[in-house]
C-alpha cells in the first residue's frame, strides 16, 4: 500500500489553485464546444460558471472531471494535470451531474455503500458513512426506499451526498438546482453554502443568474464556447454600469416635470413607467441622487418613495452577451 | 452548548494532493470488482426479469427439442438427451452472455456510469463487476437444464462428480464468451444495436456445431466449420464429461480455446471502454 504512495511528478510546488484552465479547447466534430477558455479558482472559493443552455459549462466541467479528453490546452486540479494523471485528479474531485448520477436500481443506502466500497471504505465504514450522510441530507427516512419512488429534489441531495463519500476537496456540481421547485432550490443552496463553510471548493455551472449572484464569490460568464466575463457579481453588475435610481411620485400630473428635473441633474435620459406615477432614471454617479432629491423639493414635487438598485445579473447577461433571448430556452448541445 | 453542534470534518486539507495514488492496484481493482458484483447481484433480486432466459430456454428448450428431433436423430427421445442436454447447455451459455454486451451498453448510457468513471477505480472493474454477478446465471441455466434433462429420463454416466465438472466447465465457458459480447457492447450504439450483432454471433455458433446433430450428417464444406467453431470443442467436453465421467483432449481443447477467446477479447474490451470521448 506504501509503495503507492507518491508525490506526483506533475504537481507543481507552492499552493497551487483548485483549478487552474489554461486556453482549454473542445470540439464535437464541426462545433467548436468549448473555445480557448481559462479559469482559476483559489481553494476555499466557490465560482460559478454561468451561460445559457449549449454554452459549454458542462462540457468544460466533464473535461476537469476526467470525463471527456482535452483537445488543446491545459487543465489543472490542485497543480495536477488532468490529461496526464487523471487517477490522482479523480482522487481530489467529487462529481454532480446534471442528471442523477446514481444507480436506479438499488436505493438510497445501497447506493451510498456501493460508492463507499468502491472508494476503498471497509463494508462498516461504508455502511456508517452512508448512515450519516442520509442522516445530514435528510434522507433517513426514504432511505431503503427504490430511487424510482424519490422526488427530484430527493435524488439530487443523494446525488450530492454520493460526492461526499471520500471527503474531496474539490467539488463540481453541474447545473444543482435545474428542475427544482423553489422551495427544495432553497434547500440545495444552503447545503451548498455549508459544504463551502466547512472548506470544500466547489465550481458549479448554472444557468440561473440568481444562483450564481447568490453562492459565488466569483463568476465567470461563458457564451458559445467563450468566457466572455469574470468578476465577482459586483463587479460584473459595475462593468454594465450604473445603478438605477426610482422615484414613486405622490402626483401624477408632476412626473412630466419630475423627469425634466432628474434628467438634467443626472444627465440620463429617464424612464417614465406606464402607470404614471413612477419614474426609473440611470445613475452614472450615485452622489448626484441627493442632488436630485433637493431640485424636486425646490420645484415643490412630493415624492412618496425611492430606491436605488443595482442592476440583475440579468442586465448583466444581455450587457455581456448582446443577446436578448431567454437564455434558458435554448437547445442543449452537449 | 458547542457541545451541540455537530462539526463535521473539515473538507479542506492542508495538501490535497499528498497520499494520493497514481493508479488502481490490483487488488483495489478485484475489490472493487467485488463492490460491482453485489451492486450487479442486488439489480437481479430487483428485476428478477433478468433472469427469464436462464430460467425459460433451458426448460423450454430441451423439453421442445427432445420431442422434435429425438426421434429423427437418435431414434428415440431418452436416446436423444445425452447428445441434446450439452448442446443445450451450450447454447444457454451462449444466450445468457449475450445479455453481457447488452447490459453494458445500457449502463454506458446511464447517468451512474459518469459517477463510476470520475471514481479513482481501477476502469476493468465496471467491466469484470457485472460479469462476475453474471456467474449467478450461467449456474442457474446450467442447473436447470440438467434438472429438466434429468426429468425427462436422462441419466448421466458421469455421476455426480462428471455433472459437477460439466456445469463448472459451462460456466467457465459462458463467462469467457460473455467477453466477446461485452466487446460488442463498447463498440454498438445502442444496446438495441448489441442485442441485433450478437444474434447474428450467437446463432450461427450454436446452430453451425455439434450441439444438436451429429457432424457426420452435415456436408463436408460445413463440418470443417463445425470442428473449428469453439462451441462443438465446449459440447464435446461437457459431452464426455456428463456421460463418461473423464477428463478428454476435449476438455482441455475447450479450456484454451476460453483462455484465448480472453486473452483476445478481454484487453479489447477494457481498452475501449477506458477510452475517452
Amino acid at each position: 500500500m506504501t509503495t503507492l504512495l507518491h508525490d506526483p511528478p506533475t504537481r507543481s510546488t507552492g499552493t497551487a489553485p483548485a483549478v487552474l484552465v489554461q486556453d482549454l479547447v473542445k470540439n464535437f466534430g464541426a462545433t467548436r464546444a468549448v473555445d480557448h477558455v481559462n479559469l482559476e479558482v483559489t481553494a476555499g472559493e466557490i465560482v460559478g460558471v454561468l451561460g445559457p443552455n449549449g454554452a459549454g459549462k458542462t462540457t468544460t466541467l466533464r473535461m476537469l472531471a476526467t470525463l471527456l479528453s482535452i483537445d488543446s490546452g491545459r487543465a489543472q486540479i490542485f497543480g495536477v494535470d488532468v490529461a496526464e494523471s487523471p487517477h490522482v485528479v479523480r482522487q481530489l474531485i467529487g462529481v454532480t451531474g446534471q442528471y442523477a448520477s446514481v444507480d436506479e436500481n438499488l436505493t438510497a443506502t445501497e447506493n451510498l455503500r456501493l460508492f463507499g466500497r468502491l472508494q476503498g471504505l471497509s463494508r462498516h465504514d461504508a455502511r456508517a458513512t452512508a448512515t450519516e450522510l442520509l442522516g445530514r441530507f435528510g434522507l433517513e427516512d426514504a432511505a431503503g426506499r427504490p430511487l424510482r419512488q424519490f422526488s427530484g429534489g430527493m435524488r439530487r441531495r443523494l446525488d450530492l451526498a454520493a460526492s461526499l463519500i471520500s471527503r474531496p476537496p474539490l467539488i463540481f456540481l453541474d447545473e444543482p438546482t435545474t428542475g427544482l421547485d423553489p422551495r427544495t432550490r432553497g434547500q440545495m443552496w444552503d447545503t451548498i453554502r455549508t459544504l463551502v463553510a466547512e472548506g470544500a471548493t466547489i465550481l458549479l455551472t448554472t444557468q440561473y443568474l440568481d444562483e450564481a449572484d447568490q453562492l459565488a464569490d466569483r463568476i465567470a460568464v461563458i457564451d458559445h464556447g467563450r468566457k466572455v466575463a469574470e468578476g465577482t457579481p459586483d463587479q460584473l453588475k459595475a462593468q454594465v454600469g450604473s445603478s438605477t435610481l426610482i422615484l414613486d411620485l405622490a402626483e401624477m400630473d408632476t412626473e412630466g416635470r419630475a423627469a425634466q428635473i432628474a434628467g438634467r441633474v443626472l444627465g440620463t435620459t429617464p424612464f417614465r413607467s406606464p402607470e404614471g406615477r413612477r419614474l426609473n432614471v440611470p445613475v452614472s454617479d450615485p452622489g448626484l441622487v441627493g442632488d436630485v432629491l433637493v431640485a424636486l423639493r425646490q420645484a415643490a414635487i412630493e415624492v412618496t418613495a425611492l430606491q436605488v438598485t443595482q442592476p440583475t445579473l440579468d442586465e448583466v447577461f444581455l450587457a455581456l452577451t448582446g443577446r436578448d433571448d431567454e437564455p434558458a430556452t435554448r437547445e442543449e448541445i452537449r | 452548548m458547542t457541545a451541540t453542534l455537530t462539526a463535521p470534518a473539515p473538507l479542506v486539507r492542508n495538501d490535497p494532493v499528498a497520499g494520493t495514488r497514481t493508479h488502481a492496484s490490483l487488488t483495489d481493482g478485484l475489490r472493487q470488482t467485488g463492490a460491482m458484483a453485489w451492486r450487479g447481484l442486488i439489480t437481479m433480486r430487483r428485476a428478477p426479469e433478468q433472469l427469464f432466459d436462464v430460467v425459460v430456454q433451458p426448460l423450454l428448450f430441451t423439453a421442445m427439442f427432445a420431442y422434435i428431433f429425438g426421434g429423427a436423430i437418435a431414434g428415440d427421445v431418452a436416446a436423444y438427451l445425452p447428445l441434446l442436454i450439452p448442446g443445450i447447455l451450450a447454447q444457454t451459455a451462449l444466450t445468457a452472455c449475450m445479455a453481457t454486451g447488452v447490459q453494458l451498453r445500457e449502463d454506458m448510457d446511464k447517468g451512474v456510469m459518469d459517477r463510476f468513471t470520475s471514481l479513482p477505480i481501477a476502469r476493468w472493474a465496471t467491466v469484470t463487476g457485472p460479469m462476475v454477478a453474471d456467474l449467478v446465471r450461467y449456474l442457474v441455466a446450467s442447473v436447470l437444464t440438467f434438472t429438466t434433462g434429468i426429468a425427462m429420463g436422462y441419466r448421466p454416466a458421469g455421476g455426480v462428480g462428471g455433472v459437477a465438472a460439466s456445469i463448472l466447465l459451462v460456466i467457465a465457458a459462458g463467462w469467457s464468451m460473455s467477453w466477446v459480447f461485452a466487446w460488442v457492447g463498447t463498440i454498438a450504439s445502442s444496446a438495441r444495436g448489441v442485442q441485433g450483432i450478437s444474434m447474428m454471433i450467437m446463432f450461427p455458433l450454436t446452430f453451425l456445431s455439434n450441439a444438436f446433430v451429429p457432424v457426420d450428417t452435415l456436408p463436408g464444406w460445413l463440418q470443417a466449420f463445425v470442428r473449428f467453431n469453439p462451441v462443438s470443442h465446449v459440447v464435446t467436453a461437457v459431452r464426455d464429461l456428463a456421460n463418461t465421467g473423464t477428463v478428454t483432449s476435449q476438455v482441455a481443447i475447450a479450456v484454451l480455446g476460453c483462455a484465448a477467446v480472453v486473452a483476445v477479447f478481454a484487453p479489447l474490451t477494457v481498452h475501449r471502454f477506458a477510452r475517452r470521448r
